[in-house]
């Protein structure tokens, strides 16, 4: 089996270039490390749609932002993602950073952002009660939104698989040899053979592109700490409230989720490893400090989780997107650091035509099926929808989370979806079950016997996230 | 729309109490909703014993004093509906539930008892610095992966906070053959019960350290080990002192929380101290004809205790039912100093009985004085060996007191050295 194109990397953006491919008459194969997508940068970032007034002008950055941005509502409600138009903030906590906003807005303006605007001190206060009193403006950018950035990649993934393309998942590439024609990628004594290759492989595309002999990407991993708060603490912020950013990033954001949370963070600090994701507890602290810059009363008594991501930063500041000069059959999408989330979408198009154009004459399948089924979501249903609801379906009347209100109808649809749910992580990021405030204390075990009973394992073969995380070493005595 | 006198929301040894209670106080159309597949709630899976040595007399296991009273439900006849699911509770006590017969049931109640029980604090809560790998959980966690399914969660334990269950299961993880390398323990003191730090730990020879917490979490996939350290008077971690213990599992033990969702969304007003919700002297909220009891109101250190008040809240409910309720003239309940928090939080001064106060200290005495002052007047002092932050105590104050009081006095207990 040969296949037309092999997509390194389900993270959003693979998964949504893998969707995009999908539309043609082409065999298609997405390919991961982990046991899911969305299991590296795009499961942990600070899932916010930007505006776009942040990227150089006339980068790659600023026009994939823009573009993307402006994608994305239509996008997220054809996959039913969740999405928010909350507008953001850019906030001056002293006279001093009032030029800081206006050099922001006029940067705005050259890359084609729209709905701008810099606001004074009651129009802050009213949009955002609990800021700090020390603000003396800010800009609001009202094409801002929030995403669920794992929703949306698991919606374009298995929006690709219902369209035909192959997932491989657990496949962690290590060689990639080209005979002239076909590459074979390989995992240990796993193969893949393809004619393109599209490296999406995020944190680690420089090192996928050096399997090829292209060492001219250099990422860096730029790692940053977040806190999630409780859903009581989600009302103290309206809107995506930023600081004025720096050298390292846009600075600690204050944010309310999709899912009605709040998210602090996250913190830049540039790392060796490519995989570390863990949180260091002085630097949580000085992300709760530097949140308290812009919203002084959150506090961590409602923190029920704490999570780092590592972002691919490129060494040449811009997005690395096209044909690799060692080999025109192997394109990069590399350095897709922030705002990558906001310009997948356009990434995607952008990738789209670079392999048409490669292709030439290939055909639009004439059966193409847009979306994926709207996954059922019982916590947001009015009582008449979930009567309806169990009346069809009664595995939809058993409670497994409490915290969220999750049933048991959602979860085995999880665990039976395109690309099925195969551990604890993928089910909670498909349902929230476990994601509340109890963190799967109570549904933990009742989520893992579905998943062993469902697909035929024993409980302690169950894991967290695929490899060696399993929940249980054995039975009893 | 279906009707009941009484809904009680959960089945486990607060709501089973209460219904009976409700019912041997006359009232007959009582429905209890239980989120889980049997009656009992978490004592199910608490197969050691200790239970009822109180209020039986004996010692019993979890399962063993559950079924004392699912029996009793049973021989009264009292209506359950177990898989179901409470979804909400309007301010004219109707509660909207789900399961998967019944499909959405509304059900109109005179009265509604709140016997939630309670939830372990997670991980996430504690903001310990690390991976996000497997082999950690809650002792309640783990607890019910051994005793109810039948596996082992680890071969390596440390155990983070000696709460009872994290001491019951240092013992249980021994017993299957796991090694429990330490309990950790943040306080200069345990928040255990004694019996259990002697029986669960010492005779196992499980080390306890006290002013101690985990700062570091390792461990890619599964957990491969825990940096510990002592902690400073301030409970910060001192550098100098940590020490990585190679582990497989970390349990937790680090508090409960009162599940109270349905509570606060109902808008009933929540004692900040307790994360229950603020009652009186029969466990009535401040929205009329909602009780609550157990562990839903404050943590209880023994079941016999949210046994004997649940069947206050049941009694209380079944009069507030039958129409049998008395004019309101509240005086507060108000805990100075090192008295942390108090149930009832009010008190009707109409209510015509003695009112038992139960409260908790913040900090560890010897040969203390406990004092009680009813507006301003000092009418009991009580002279203690030993005050714990572990160990409820209670003091009742008579009804002539009560009689003697105006609208808005307080009731203060204070702890004098």
């Amino acid at each position: 089996m040969i296949y037309d194109i092999a997509v390194i990397g389900a993270g959003v953006v693979g998964s949504l270039i893998s969707m995009q491919l999908s539309q043609y008459n082409l065999k298609t194969v997405l390919i991961e490390k982990g046991n899911d997508v969305a299991v590296g940068t795009s499961k942990a970032n600070s899932a916010i749609v930007h505006a776009g007034f942040d990227a150089k002008p006339g980068s790659l950055k600023a026009k994939l932002n823009v573009e993307g941005t402006a994608k994305m509502p239509e996008l997220c409600k054809r996959l039913h993602v969740p999405f928010k138009l909350t507008g953001s903030l850019v906030v001056a906590f002293s006279p001093e950073q009032r030029k800081t906003v206006e050099e922001l807005y006029a940067r705005g303006i050259e890359n084609g952002v729209e709905e701008m605007e810099i606001i004074e001190q009651d129009r802050l206060r009213e949009i955002e009660p609990q800021i700090n009193e020390v603000a003396c403006c800010a800009l609001l950018a009202k094409t801002a939104g929030i995403v669920c950035p794992y929703e949306l990649t698991v919606a374009a993934a298995e929006t690709a698989v219902i369209n035909g393309v192959k997932f491989e998942r657990n496949f962690k590439v290590d060689k990639i040899d080209y005979n002239g024609s076909v590459f074979t990628v390989s995992a240990g004594e796993k193969n893949i053979n393809a004619k393109y290759v599209i490296n999406c492989a995020g944190i680690y595309s420089g090192k996928i592109a050096e399997m090829i002999g292209d060492d001219s990407i250099r990422i860096i991993s730029r790692k940053g700490e977040y806190m999630l708060l409780d859903k009581t603490m989600g009302s103290l912020a309206n809107t995506v409230i930023f600081q004025c950013p720096s050298d390292m990033g846009k600075g600690i954001l204050v944010t309310p989720t999709v899912d009605g949370n709040l998210l602090l963070g996250p913190s830049s600090i540039d790392v060796d490893s490519y995989d570390d994701v863990s949180t260091n507890s002085d630097v949580l602290d000085s992300v709760l400090e530097a949140a308290k810059l812009s919203v002084p009363c959150v506090n961590t008594r409602n923190v029920i989780t704490s999570f780092a991501g590592l972002r691919s930063h490129p060494a040449t500041g811009d997005f690395i997107i096209g044909a690799s000069k060692k080999n025109p059959a192997f394109i990069n999408v590399a350095g897709i650091e922030s705002p990558g989330l906001s310009a997948s979408p356009a990434i995607a198009e952008y990738v789209e035509k670079i392999m048409l154009d490669i292709l030439g004459n290939v055909e639009k399948k004439e059966d193409f099926i847009p979306t994926r089924k709207a996954p059922v979501h019982f916590r947001n249903m009015t009582n008449e929808e979930r009567k309806a609801l169990i009346e069809k379906d009664k595995r939809y009347g058993t409670i497994v989370c409490r915290c969220e209100t999750v049933t048991q109808g959602e979860i085995l649809d999880a665990i039976h979806s395109p690309i099925p749910a195969t551990d604890v992580d993928s089910v909670k990021r498909r349902t929230r079950a476990g994601m509340g405030r109890c963190q799967g204390g109570f549904c933990g075990s009742k989520v893992a016997q579905l998943i062993a009973e469902e697909h035929g394992i024993p409980l302690d073969e169950v894991t967290k996230f695929g490899g060696g995380s399993r929940l249980l070493v054995g039975k009893t005595k | 729309m279906l009707n009941y006198d009484i809904v009680v929301v959960g089945g486990g040894p607060a709501g089973m109490a209460a219904a009976i209670k409700a019912k041997e106080c006359g009232t007959d159309s009582i429905l209890i909703l239980e989120r889980a597949e049997t009656l009992g709630g978490i004592l199910e899976q608490c197969i050691h014993t200790g239970f009822g040595l109180h209020y039986f007399g004996e010692e019993l296991s979890g399962p063993e004093y559950a079924d004392r009273f699912i029996e009793k439900i049973n021989t009264l006849s009292i209506e359950y509906k177990t898989d179901t699911m409470v979804l909400d509770i309007s301010g004219d006590n109707t509660v909207t539930a789900v399961n998967s017969t019944d499909g959405l049931l509304e059900i109109k109640a005179k009265a509604v008892i709140l016997a939630m029980g309670c939830r372990e604090r997670p991980r996430g809560a504690l903001n310990t610095a690390g991976t996000r790998c497997s082999g950690i959980m809650s002792a309640g966690t783990a607890q019910k992966f051994v005793n109810i399914d039948g596996y082992m969660p680890g071969k390596k334990v440390v155990i983070l906070g000696s709460g009872d269950i994290g001491l019951i299961m240092a013992r249980r993880m021994t017993l299957e053959g796991a090694e429990v390398k330490c309990v950790c323990e943040l306080m200069p003191y345990s928040s255990g019960l004694t019996r259990n730090i002697v029986q669960c730990l010492d005779d196992f020879n499980i080390p306890l350290h006290l002013s101690c917490t985990v700062t570091r979490i390792h461990g890619s996939e599964r957990l491969e080990g825990v940096t510990i350290a002592k902690v400073d008077e301030n409970r910060r971690p001192i550098k100098e002192s940590e020490q990585f213990i190679e582990c497989d599992t970390l349990l937790l033990s680090v508090g409960l929380i009162p599940e109270n969702e349905l509570t606060r969304a109902a808008g009933i007003e929540i004692d900040p101290v307790t994360g229950g919700a603020i009652v009186n002297e029969s466990r009535q909220t401040t929205q009329a004809g909602v009780f609550a009891c157990g562990n839903v109101l404050h943590v209880h250190d023994l079941v016999d205790y949210v046994t004997l008040e649940s069947y206050t809240a049941g009694e209380g409910a079944a009069k507030y039912a039958q129409g049998k309720i008395a004019n309101e003239k509240y005086a507060v309940t108000k805990g100075r100093g090192a008295v942390r928090y108090i149930v009832p939080q009010r008190v009707n001064l109409n209510c015509g009985e003695d009112v038992k106060l139960y409260f908790r200290v913040g900090d560890v005495f010897k040969n203390a004085s406990v004092v009680v002052k009813c507006a301003g007047n000092e009418i009991l002092r009580r002279k203690k060996i030993r005050l714990a932050p572990g160990e409820m105590e209670s003091v009742t104050v008579k009804n002539e007191t009560l009689c003697t009081m105006s609208e808005g006095d307080t009731i203060e207990i204070s702890v004098e050295v």
